[in-house]
Formats: structure tokens, C-alpha cells, sequence
């Protein structure tokens, strides 16, 4: 009898402990669509054809950086599967793709779809879906509105926040300054205006003397040049896109006009624009930058330049090192890997949204010392420091202390 | 069964002479297409219906187009220009205005026939390719001047208008894609009807008449420069509605949306379908959503090219379009009929 009793505890303690684990087990693993114990399913749009192809490098990198994590084991035991869809930068089609990744592909989240016309056709579908809108590629300032667009967040510092660190600059060291300022007539020329007179404030209207714009359709901006070196204007403020750049670079230089030049961090490529454009025409330029350059010689030595080199070597030997893409798509895909890891086994989308939206003092190696992320509940605006630089020889030199500026949408 | 077996496959002009009862199936071929499209989204995800939703817009426009080089002979490169405005037109209705979805599709039509009505009138002097290019020019310039800084306050210049998606009137428990898929079947079929009782209508004669022999018709008594500027100014309405339709599906309007890439994604939609062919439109409609994912499926990097390739096929094989295959096939079971 007392043998049979204490074969009944054994096997009803044993029982009672399997079913205390599995519960426990269920308890703690919780999964939305696109997540199961074996796999993570992420979805990406990128214009890999039309206008913008040139961007589709992005994508690119991000699967290479992928398939290194899951040869590398995966996440927390799961694999990444990345399925990535070309809209061709048209906002009707990058609907579709959307759709086709929530609806048929059933993706866990929608990371770093790219442009700020195809983000913002999809956002309010994303934000009436629940399903998170991670990382976008652009710099517009509207995707920091956690209030309005819970579900969507950027990642790159955004284009206010650039221009109002040149508007400090400029307001502490030339407060007497007359800027003329040519942008690019669309949303991101428009963007970084905004935030130099938001930032210059009330002295914006006596400071800006020039405000010229011009269409991506003309073939040069030469006359613009011209015309704003008659204004007597001694600070310039090009906010333009890599080609006009260039030749913006090279016209003043030409016509003899000295103003003091910032240039946008979108145009800061050394390979891609200061190079074509000429190095004894572009020193002394101001810019600002978040990102390590691949291009530029004080980072030949360091630890997380080697890292990301190997992995372009090992995974991606095909993609252009230099070309800026690559190395975003490479810290932006490690940020994702470092939000998915802080999931844990709960991997459903309030949670993904929860822990991206606790990010402290999180660092990916290819951002410049000193820059961290950070987001908050009330933060969605990942980078937002950057850091000064002046352009001396064949290379940018960073200067002063990183500034950091958050702007919301 | 169909009227379509009248015409033999052959003759190389890009228009040729097509009868008229040629250009639509037969009663019965279309109950059965009719039938089917009512039942799909019992069937299928919503995923799915917002795909055929999207083949029965691009369908709408590419018959519109069908009408005018199909119909009227007149070559356009600018029907994404239409497209937008009419898109433009629902989309600032609805959002800044309030008014009903529904009520802004025929508002779309109308600005979208007098505007082009108006374009086909100083585009009377052009012809063949010359046409062609001042579309093309329409097209080009049509995404600058949304744009445009006085437009911005309605159009919200760059950045787009986001529309709200409409749900099932009268409590009807459908969710928002199944409603407005039955609600763009119904357009659709209409306009459908419309445009095949236009051509064998007077007024279609008369446009088949300049479509065959400018000359020859105005000989008749057809005045050729009035009816010239309807096939366009319908041409445009109809385009219109599609792309108001499109606006609402969508939930967005942007300039990036309506780029020459869409214009040209129309003619060769038409192409593909069958000039002069009105089934074919949603046989080009399908063939340029549908095909850009096929390619991109066999290779992400050569999507263009695999696109361009499998163009190339169809153009090669079947230069009539998917008319010619729909005679062919008619041939075939007739054949096995007997």
C-alpha cells in the first residue's frame, strides 16, 4: 500500500510538474503572425527598379546581413526569414506589396520600407492593422508621432533635426550671417527648410535672404548658383541631393564666390559627390553626419569599420562598400537584430513596438563615437545626434561636441 | 459561342479595321465572367479581392484607352495625366470637402472629359506619332504641377492627401475591401456597357469611320474634328473615374503615383490586351500588375529585364494580344466540336 501511494505521488507529482512547465512554457512564449519557435518573418519594401533603384542596395544588404545572422544561429534560436518586394518608389504599388506582406506573406512586422511617398501611402493601413511600420528609410520628420502613428518609426536622424544643428552652429558663430539657401522643391528640401527657420527662429526673416528652389527635372542648377551670389549672401545652405550637389560645389567655385557652405548630410559622400566635384573646390565645407564614411581614412583602424568590411567581404562581396547604402542597411539591420533579441519569446507586435521603443544608449558600430540610440514612448526619433564635420584635404574632420536636436512630426 | 470568330487573325498595322460586334464577347462568355466575378470574394482573402479591385480600375482605364486608339485611332501617352487628375479631383472632394465617395466619381468624369476635350482640341492638329509626343509632354509635366505651391493647400503638394477608405453602406456586414470591390464591379460593368453601346452607337461608327480613313469619313458627313475631341474627351472621363476609384482603393494620392511610368504601364496594357479588343483592357490590366511579381519572383535584381523579356514573348507570339489568343482558342474547340 504505502508503495503504491508513493508511486501515485511520484507519477502525480510528475505530472503536476510537466503541466507547471508547459504552462510556464506557454506563458512565456507569445507569438502574433510571422513568429513561431523556429522562425521570424519580416517583411521589406524597397524600389530594387524605377527612379530610385539606386536605393534597392539597401534591401540588399539587409538579406546578406540576415542570412550571416541565421548561419550565425539565428535569433534566440529563430531564424530571420526576410521577404523583400520591389514597389519601384510608386505609392500605389508599395500599397500592394504591403498588403501581399500582411495579408498573404502574414509577416510579424514591415522594417525599413524606403521613401517618404511610399511610407506615408502605407502608414495609416499599417497603423489601422497593428502591425509595425519599423525603422522606415527616410528622413522626414513625420514618422516620429508615436501619439497619432503608434505603429510607425524611423530610425535615421530626420532632415529638421540636421539643419537645426547647422542653425545653432550659425546663430552662435555667425549671428550676423545672410544665408541663401537653395533645396530641392519636395518633401525632404522642404523638411530641412522648415527646420532652419525653426531653428534660427525669430531671426529666421532678417537671416535668409534667398530662398531658391529647383525641380529634380532640370539638368543644372548653374543659374540658381548665380543668382544667389548676387544677393551678397555669405552663408550658403545647400540642401540638395548627391548630382546637384556636386555641381553646386563646383559653379561656386568657379564664380568666385566664398560663402560659407553647409552641405546636407544626404550629399556628404566623399565618393559620390566631393570626389566628382573636385577637392581643392570643396574644402572648408560644413557638414553633419551619424555614420561612419567607408571612404575616409581615420577609420582604417577601427573596430567596427573592420567588422562591417568582413561581413561586406564574407556576405555581400558583390555590394559597393562605398556606396552609402550598404552601410546603412547594415546598422539598421542590427538594430532590428537588437530589438528582436530584447523580444525575447514574446514576439508579438505590441511587444516588438515596446521594446523598439526602449532602446537606451543602444550602439551600432558604424555610427560615430559618441552617437547613441535612444527611444522613449514619447521618442520615436532613433538618432537623433549628429555630429559636425569640415571638410580639410580628401577628408572630413569632425569637430566640436555631437548636437543632438529631436524634432517631431 | 462569341462574335469574335468573324475576324481572322492576320493584317500588320497597329489599327486595323476591327467589325464592330468584334470588339466585346458574347452574351453568354460574359454572364459566365459576370457570374465569377460576383462569387470571388466569397472565396478569396481580402488580399486578393484588393488585387482584382486594382485589375478592375487599371481595366477601366485601359479600356478608356482602348476607346480612343482602339475606336477613334488617336495615340495617347498621357492617360496617367487623366488618371491623376481624377484622382486628385476625388481625393480633395472627399478629404477637404466631405463629400461623399460616391458622389466624387462622376464629378471626376466630368472634369476629366472637359479637360480632355479641351487637350484634344489644339491636339486636332497632330496626328501618329506627334500625338503621341504632346500626350507624352502631358504626362511629363502633369506630377510637377500637382506640386504646384497655390495648389498646396487642397493637394498637400509632396507629401500627398491620405483618403479615408469607405465602409459598407445600409449595415451591410462586408468588410471595406469586399464592399468596395462589389462597389468598383458595379462601376465597372457599367461603364463597360456604356463603352460598348458607345461603339455601336452613331457616334462609335463615326469614330471607326476617321479610325479607318480620316478622309473618307469626313466625306460622309462625319465632322471629323468633333467627334476626334469626344473619343478624347471620353477617353478622359472615363480615365478619370478609374482613377478616382483607384484614389479610394489606394487610400492615397501622391505625384509619385502618377509618373509617365503609369502612362506607359496603360498603352502597354492595351497592347498586351488587344487594340480595339474591350475584354482584352482587363487581360492588359492583369498582365501589367501581375506580371511586375512574376518577374521579381524569378530575379530581384533583373526584374526590369525579365519584365521586358516576357513583354517580348507576348509581343513576339501573340502580336494581336490576348485578342488573338481568345480566336485561336475559339478555332481550336471549334475544331473539336466537329
Amino acid at each position: 500500500m504505502p508503495a503504491v501511494t508513493s508511486k501515485l505521488a511520484v507519477a502525480s507529482f510528475a505530472i503536476a510538474l510537466f503541466a507547471a512547465s508547459t504552462s510556464a512554457a506557454l506563458a512565456q512564449k507569445k507569438y502574433d503572425t510571422g513568429a513561431t519557435d523556429t522562425e521570424i518573418k519580416i517583411g521589406n519594401i524597397m524600389p530594387y527598379s524605377g527612379p530610385a533603384s539606386a536605393y534597392g542596395i539597401i534591401g540588399r544588404t539587409e538579406a546578406a546581413y540576415f542570412k550571416k545572422i541565421n548561419e550565425e544561429g539565428g535569433i534566440n534560436g529563430r531564424k530571420i526569414n526576410f521577404v523583400s518586394y520591389d514597389d519601384a518608389y510608386s505609392p500605389p504599388k508599395t500599397v500592394e506589396q504591403a498588403r501581399k506582406l500582411v495579408e498573404s506573406d502574414e509577416v510579424l512586422l514591415i522594417f525599413n520600407s524606403l521613401g517618404t511617398p511610399p511610407n506615408s501611402a502605407i502608414q495609416k493601413y499599417m497603423n489601422s492593422k497593428k502591425v509595425p511600420q519599423l525603422f522606415v528609410a527616410t528622413g522626414a520628420t513625420k514618422w516620429n508621432d508615436p501619439k497619432d502613428f503608434p505603429w510607425t518609426m524611423g530610425w535615421q536622424p530626420n532632415y529638421q533635426s540636421e539643419t537645426q544643428i547647422y542653425a545653432k552652429y550659425l546663430l552662435k558663430n555667425m549671428p550676423n550671417a545672410k544665408i541663401a539657401v537653395l533645396y530641392q522643391n519636395d518633401d525632404y528640401g522642404k523638411d530641412y527648410l522648415k527646420g532652419l527657420k525653426d531653428g534660427l527662429g525669430a531671426k529666421a526673416a532678417s537671416m535668409i535672404v534667398i530662398e531658391e528652389s529647383y525641380e529634380t527635372s532640370e539638368p543644372t542648377i548653374d543659374n540658381h548658383i548665380v543668382k544667389m551670389k548676387a544677393t551678397g549672401a555669405d552663408v550658403f545652405m545647400n540642401i540638395t541631393t548627391p548630382k546637384f550637389a556636386a555641381q553646386a560645389i563646383k559653379k561656386i567655385s568657379e564664380i568666385g564666390w566664398k560663402p560659407t557652405h553647409f552641405l546636407n548630410n544626404v550629399s556628404a559622400s566623399v565618393g559620390s559627390v566631393i570626389k566628382p566635384a573636385g577637392f581643392e573646390h570643396s574644402q572648408d565645407i560644413i557638414s553633419a553626419a551619424y555614420l561612419k564614411d567607408v571612404s575616409d581614412p581615420q577609420w582604417k583602424d577601427d573596430a567596427g569599420m573592420k567588422a562591417f568590411l568582413d561581413f561586406m567581404t564574407k556576405y555581400f562581396p558583390e555590394g559597393d562598400k562605398l556606396d552609402g547604402g550598404t552601410i546603412v542597411g547594415y546598422g539598421v539591420a542590427q538594430t532590428l537584430v537588437e530589438v528582436l533579441k530584447k523580444c525575447g519569446d514574446d514576439l508579438t507586435r505590441e511587444n516588438v513596438m515596446k521594446q523598439a521603443a526602449s532602446l537606451k544608449d543602444f550602439r551600432t558600430e558604424v555610427l560615430l563615437p559618441g552617437i547613441k540610440i535612444n527611444t522613449s514612448p514619447t521618442d520615436f526619433a532613433p538618432i537623433s545626434s549628429l555630429q559636425l564635420m569640415k571638410f580639410k584635404g580628401e577628408k572630413w574632420d569632425l569637430f566640436g561636441d555631437v548636437i543632438s536636436a529631436d524634432a517631431g512630426g | 459561342m462569341s462574335a469574335a470568330e468573324e475576324v481572322v487573325a492576320e493584317g500588320h498595322e497597329a489599327v486595323e479595321a476591327v467589325p464592330k460586334r468584334a470588339m466585346t464577347l458574347g452574351t453568354t462568355t460574359s454572364l459566365v465572367v459576370l457570374a465569377a466575378l460576383l462569387i470571388v470574394p466569397a472565396f478569396a482573402k481580402n488580399f486578393i479581392i484588393f488585387q482584382i479591385t486594382m485589375l478592375l480600375i487599371y481595366g477601366l482605364a485601359v479600356l478608356a484607352l482602348n476607346i480612343l486608339t482602339g475606336g477613334s485611332g488617336q495615340f495617347s501617352l498621357g492617360q496617367s495625366a487623366f488618371y491623376a487628375v481624377g484622382a486628385y479631383t476625388s481625393a480633395v472632394l472627399m478629404e477637404q470637402f466631405n463629400v461623399n465617395y460616391a458622389l466624387t466619381l462622376p464629378i471626376a468624369g466630368v472634369i476629366c472629359f472637359g479637360f480632355g476635350y479641351l487637350f484634344g482640341k489644339p491636339a486636332l492638329r497632330l496626328s501618329g506619332v506627334y500625338l503621341a509626343l504632346a500626350t507624352f509632354a502631358l504626362a511629363t509635366a502633369m506630377p510637377q504641377l500637382l506640386k504646384l505651391n497655390f495648389l498646396e493647400h487642397w493637394t498637400g503638394g509632396v507629401q500627398g492627401l491620405v483618403v479615408t477608405k469607405p465602409d459598407a453602406p445600409f449595415g451591410l456586414k462586408m468588410s471595406q475591401d469586399t464592399w468596395l470591390y462589389y462597389f468598383t464591379l458595379a462601376v465597372t460593368v457599367a461603364i463597360y456597357v456604356f463603352s460598348v453601346n458607345l461603339l455601336r452607337s452613331r457616334s462609335g461608327r463615326a469614330f471607326m469611320a476617321i479610325r479607318d480613313n480620316e478622309i473618307a469619313a469626313s466625306s460622309m458627313g462625319v465632322n471629323v474634328a468633333l467627334y476626334k475631341t469626344l473619343a478624347f474627351g471620353v477617353s478622359a472621363g472615363i480615365t478619370g473615374v478609374s482613377g478616382a476609384l483607384g484614389a479610394i482603393a489606394v487610400q492615397f494620392v501622391a505625384p509619385d503615383s502618377y509618373t509617365i511610368t503609369l502612362a506607359i504601364s496603360l498603352f502597354l496594357g492595351m497592347v498586351v490586351g488587344g487594340v480595339g479588343w474591350l475584354p482584352g483592357s482587363f487581360v492588359g490590366a492583369a498582365f501589367i500588375i501581375f506580371v511586375p511579381n512574376m518577374a521579381e519572383s524569378i530575379s530581384k535584381g533583373l526584374s526590369g529585364a525579365v519584365f521586358g523579356v516576357l513583354l517580348f514573348l507576348v509581343i513576339f507570339l501573340v502580336p494581336h494580344g490576348a485578342r488573338q489568343v481568345a480566336i485561336v482558342s475559339q478555332q481550336m474547340l471549334g475544331k473539336l466540336r466537329k
